[in-house]
C-alpha cells in the first residue's frame, strides 16, 4: 500500500465513523428529546395526549391529595393556568406545596398529566431553574422566593421535619 | 486574622504566578538558565502560598468563625468535624480554592520532579501553568473571594446543604479535581511544544505519566461520584446523564484517547499533531466542565448559588485559553514533522480506531450537553436531552469500541495480522457466545440486547485474559517458565489487561442493573412483609433519634431468605432543622456483587410508611470496573519505562537532542 492509499484508508474510516455518529444523533433527536412546558404553554399549544414532556411550575397550595397505595394528585400552577397531575410513587424529599416542581410524563385523554417521574433535582433555593426562568418570563416571579428558605430558617420552622 | 492572612497569601500567589508567567519565557528566549530556573522556585513558592490560603480557609471552617461569609453560609457549629472540613469545598468559593490549590500542586510537582526535563521545556511548561493559575487566582479574588467578612457576625451559621453532609464529599471533589486539573499538565506540555516548535517521542514519554495520573484520579472520581449519587439521592440511580456528569465524562473520554495516542507517539513517533490537539482538547473540556458547573447555566444537583458575573468571567477564561491554544495549534501544527508509517491493520491502526471512536463518542456527549443550552438561547424553548438520547447514540459507538478492544493489544506494531489475532481470540469469542446463550436462557424479560451486551462484556474480559495468557505462554509452556515470563512482563502489559477487563466488568454490571433490577414501592405497616427477588423484608418498627445537627426517623427492617434471617437494615430520613430540609439515607445490604436497597418516603398518619425497595443484581460491578481500570493505570504508572523521573538521559549532552 502506498502512503497515499494508507492515508485515504484512515480518512475514509474516520468519515465513516463520523457519518455513523451523525446518523445516530439525527435519529435520536427525532424522538428522544423532551420539551419543557408550563401549564400556560400547555393550555395555549394544545399538546396532544400521549406526547411526553416536562411540566414545570409551582405546586398549588392545598391541592395535594394522597390516595391509596402511594397514588398522589396535585395541581401545578404558574399564575395563569393550572394543570392537574397524577403520580404514583414516592415524592422527592424537597416536594412541598407552594414550591417549584418539575414532572415528566404525558397528558391522558381527560387532560390530566400522568407523571412517571417527579424530579428530585433541586438547588439550594428550592426552585428548579427551569421553573424560575419560566415564571420570570411570565412576570410571576416574586423576589421573596429566593429569600424564603432563609426566612423559614430564621423562624426555625420545622417544615418537613416531622413527616 | 486568619481570614486576612489567607486572603493575603492568595494575593501573593497571584503575584508569584504573574512572575512565573513571564520571566521563564524571557529566560528561554535569552537562553539564560538563571531566569529559566525562576519558574521552579516560583512554582514551589506558589504551592506554599496557595496551600497556606487553603489551610486558612479550613481553619476558619473548623473554628466556625461565622464572621466570614463563606463559613456563615455553609457551616454550623454543631456540624461534625469531618463535614466542617469537607464543607470547605462544598460551596462555590471553597471549591474554586481547591481547584487552584490542586493546580499549584501539579505545578509544584513538575517543578520538583521535572529534573529530567530539558530546561527550556520545563520553563515553558511552568510558564503556561502559571497563565492558567493567574487567570483562576484573578477569578477567585475578583468574583468569588472566600475570605470576605460580614460586618455584624451572626452567632450561628446556615449549615451545609444536607445532601452534601456525607463522606462522599470528602473524596469525590478532590479526586475529580486531581483528574480535571491534572490534565492541565499535558495541556501545558502541548503548548510548550508548540511554542518551542519541537516535539518528539521523548515528549510523549514525559507527558504520559502525568496524563495517566490525572486519568486514574478522574476515573476514580467519576466512579466515586456515581456511587455517592446512588446511595445518597435515594433513587437507586447511578448515572443521570446530567450536564455536570457529562462535564466530567467528556475529559475522561478525551483523556483516555490521549493516553492511547501518546502511546503511538512514544513507540512509533507517529500521530504527533493529533496527540498535541488531544492534549489541548482534553484540558479545554475540563475548563468547559468548570464553566458549566460554576457559571450556573445548567440546572443540576451540583449547581451552587449562581452569579452572572462569575459565568461571564469563566467564559472569558474559557475563550481565552481554548481560542488561544487552538490558534497557536493552527499556526504551528503544520511545522511539526510527521513520522512513522503504518498499515491500517496494525497496533497503530487499532489505536487510531480507538481514538476515533472515543473522540466521536465524546463529541456526541458534548452535543447532547450543549444542544439544549443552544436551543434555549437561540430558539427560546426549553428541552432536556436525557438517557434515551444517549442510549441511541453513545451506546452503539461504545459497543463498537468494546468490540475492537480485545484486538488492539494483540495486533503487532506497523503491520498486524487480523486473521491470526481473530484465531487467537477464538476462546474469548466462544466464552462471549456461551455467556449470551446462558443469559438468554436464564433471563426473564428485559431487552433482547441485554444478553448480547453481556456477551460483549465477557468477550472483552476474555480478550484481556487471552492477551496475558499468550504473553506468558500459559498452557503451552511449563509452569516455572510461565511464572518467570509473567514476572518479566512489563507492568504496562498487566496494566492494559486490567484496564480493559475493567471495561468489560463495568459493562456487565451496567447491563444487569438496568435490565434485571426489581423494585417494590408501597406503604408498609409494622410487621408487614415485602417479597422481592427471593428476599423477605419485614418492617420491624419505626423510631426516632437525635443526631448532631438533625433529627432522624429510622425504620428497622428484618431481611430474610428462605426463613433464614440475614441482616437488619435501617434506612432513615433525616430532617435538618437549620435549613428546614430533609435527606433520605438509604440502607444497603451487599450480597456478593448484588445489593438490596431500601429508602424511605413519607410516613402516613396511621403509622405506616412509604418504602422503596430495590434488588439490584451485580450492581457493584459498575464500580468495580472503574476500580480495576484505575488499578491497571497504577500498574502502568509503576512501569519502569514511565516512572516519573526514571529515564535519565546521558549526562554529557550539554543541549537537548534536536527533534527529528
Amino acid at each position: 500500500m502506498t502512503r497515499k492509499q494508507r492515508r485515504m484508508t484512515i480518512i475514509g474510516g474516520s468519515l465513516a465513523v463520523l457519518a455513523l455518529a451523525a446518523g445516530l444523533v439525527l435519529n435520536a433527536l427525532r424522538d428522544s428529546i423532551v420539551f419543557f412546558s408550563t401549564p400556560t404553554m400547555v393550555a395555549e399549544k394544545h399538546v396532544a395526549p400521549g406526547k411526553r414532556f416536562r411540566l414545570g411550575g409551582l405546586v398549588q397550595p392545598g391541592s395535594l391529595q394522597r390516595g391509596d397505595n402511594l397514588a398522589v394528585t396535585f395541581e401545578v400552577a404558574d399564575g395563569n393556568a393550572k394543570l392537574p397531575v397524577a403520580y404514583k410513587g414516592i415524592l422527592p424529599d424537597l416536594f412541598r406545596e407552594g414550591q417549584g416542581v418539575v414532572a415528566e410524563g404525558a397528558l391522558d385523554a381527560n387532560g390530566v398529566f400522568k407523571a412517571d417521574t417527579v424530579l428530585a433535582k433541586h438547588d439550594e433555593t428550592y426552585m428548579p431553574k427551569d421553573v424560575a426562568d419560566a415564571l420570570k418570563k411570565q412576570g410571576h416571579w416574586k423576589d421573596d422566593y429566593e429569600a424564603k428558605p432563609a426566612a423559614t430558617t430564621a423562624q426555625g420552622n420545622p417544615q418537613g421535619a416531622v413527616r | 486574622m486568619i481570614a486576612e492572612s489567607g486572603h493575603y497569601a492568595l494575593v501573593l500567589a497571584l503575584a508569584l504566578a504573574l512572575i512565573q508567567s513571564v520571566v521563564p519565557l524571557i529566560g528561554a528566549r535569552l537562553r539564560d538558565a538563571a531566569l529559566m530556573n525562576v519558574a521552579r522556585s516560583t512554582a514551589l513558592a506558589q504551592l506554599l502560598f496557595v496551600g497556606a490560603s487553603f489551610v486558612a480557609l479550613v481553619m476558619l471552617h473548623v473554628n466556625s468563625d461565622f464572621s466570614v461569609a463563606n463559613v456563615y453560609e455553609n457551616s454550623h457549629s454543631m456540624k461534625p468535624l469531618l463535614y466542617k472540613i469537607t464543607g470547605v469545598w462544598g460551596n462555590h468559593e471553597g471549591s474554586m480554592l481547591l481547584w487552584v490549590s490542586i493546580l499549584a500542586l501539579f505545578g509544584g510537582l513538575v517543578a520538583a520532579f521535572g529534573n529530567n526535563l530539558p530546561m527550556s521545556l520545563r520553563a515553558h511548561v511552568l510558564a503556561v501553568q502559571a497563565w492558567i493559575a493567574s487567570a483562576f487566582y484573578l477569578f477567585i479574588l475578583v468574583t468569588s473571594n472566600p475570605f470576605l467578612r460580614i460586618a455584624s457576625p451572626p452567632i450561628e451559621g446556615r449549615d451545609l446543604n444536607p445532601v452534601l453532609q456525607d463522606i462522599g464529599l470528602a473524596v469525590h471533589p478532590p479526586m475529580l479535581y486531581l483528574g480535571y486539573v491534572g490534565f492541565s499538565i499535558s495541556f501545558s506540555f502541548a503548548i510548550a511544544a508548540l511554542m518551542e516548535g519541537r516535539i518528539d517521542a521523548a515528549w510523549a514519554r514525559w507527558v504520559r505519566p502525568w496524563t495517566l495520573m490525572a486519568w486514574i484520579f478522574l476515573t476514580l472520581g467519576i466512579a466515586m461520584g456515581s456511587y455517592w449519587a446512588y446511595y445518597e439521592l435515594g433513587w437507586g440511580g447511578w448515572w443521570f446523564w446530567d450536564p455536570v456528569e457529562n462535564a466530567s465524562l467528556m475529559p475522561w473520554l478525551a483523556g483516555t484517547a490521549l493516553l492511547h495516542s501518546a502511546l503511538v507517539m512514544e513507540k512509533r513517533n507517529a500521530l504527533k499533531v493529533w496527540t498535541i490537539l488531544l492534549s489541548i482538547l482534553t484540558f479545554s473540556l475540563s475548563l468547559l466542565g468548570t464553566f458549566l458547573v460554576r457559571s450556573g447555566v445548567i440546572t443540576s444537583v451540583h449547581a451552587f448559588a449562581t452569579d452572572p458575573t462569575r459565568g461571564v468571567f469563566i467564559l472569558l477564561i474559557l475563550c481565552l485559553f481554548i481560542g488561544g491554544s487552538l490558534s497557536l495549534f493552527a499556526g504551528r501544527a503544520t511545522s511539526l514533522k510527521q513520522g512513522g508509517l503504518f498499515a491500517p491493520i496494525s497496533r497503530e491502526g487499532a489505536l487510531v480506531l480507538n481514538n476515533l471512536l472515543l473522540t466521536v463518542a465524546c463529541a456526541v456527549v458534548l452535543f447532547g450537553t450543549l444542544y439544549p443550552l443552544a436551543m434555549e438561547m437561540l430558539a427560546d424553548f426549553k428541552m432536556s436531552v436525557g438517557a434515551p438520547f444517549y442510549n441511541l447514540t453513545f451506546a452503539p459507538l461504545f459497543a463498537l469500541l468494546l468490540l475492537a478492544v480485545p484486538f488492539g493489544p494483540m495486533l503487532a506494531w506497523k503491520r498486524g495480522d487480523l486473521l491470526g489475532v481473530t484465531q487467537r481470540l477464538l476462546a474469548a469469542g466462544v466464552a462471549g457466545l456461551v455467556a449470551v446463550a446462558i443469559a438468554w436462557g436464564w433471563a426473564t424479560g428485559g431487552s433482547t440486547l441485554a444478553p448480547l451486551a453481556i456477551g460483549l462484556g465477557v468477550f472483552v474480559i476474555g480478550g484481556a485474559v487471552t492477551d496475558i495468557v499468550e504473553r506468558t505462554g500459559l498452557v503451552r509452556l511449563p509452569f516455572a517458565t510461565v511464572l518467570h515470563r509473567a514476572r518479566g512482563l512489563p507492568r504496562s502489559a498487566w496494566g492494559t489487561a486490567f484496564a480493559h477487563a475493567g471495561l468489560g466488568v463495568a459493562l456487565i454490571g451496567i447491563v444487569c442493573e438496568t435490565t434485571w433490577n426489581s423494585e417494590y414501592i408501597a406503604t408498609m405497616k409494622q410487621s408487614e412483609v415485602a417479597h422481592i427477588a427471593g428476599y423477605d423484608v419485614k418492617l420491624d418498627g419505626l423510631f426516632q433519634r437525635q443526631g448532631p445537627n438533625y433529627r432522624e426517623m429510622i425504620a428497622e427492617f428484618n431481611v430474610s431468605r428462605d426463613g433464614e434471617t440475614l441482616s437488619v437494615m435501617t434506612p432513615s430520613k433525616r430532617s435538618f432543622t437549620t435549613r428546614g430540609s430533609s435527606t433520605t439515607e438509604a440502607a444497603l445490604l451487599t450480597r456478593g456483587a448484588s445489593q438490596l436497597y431500601i429508602s424511605l418516603g413519607d410516613a402516613t398518619a396511621e403509622g405506616a410508611i412509604a418504602v422503596r425497595i430495590y434488588h439490584k443484581p451485580l450492581v457493584l460491578l459498575i464500580w468495580w470496573g472503574p476500580v480495576l481500570m484505575a488499578f491497571g493505570g497504577v500498574l502502568s504508572l509503576s512501569d519502569r519505562r514511565l516512572r516519573v523521573g526514571a529515564p535519565k538521559p546521558a549526562r554529557a549532552k550539554p543541549r537537548l537532542q534536536p527533534a527529528e
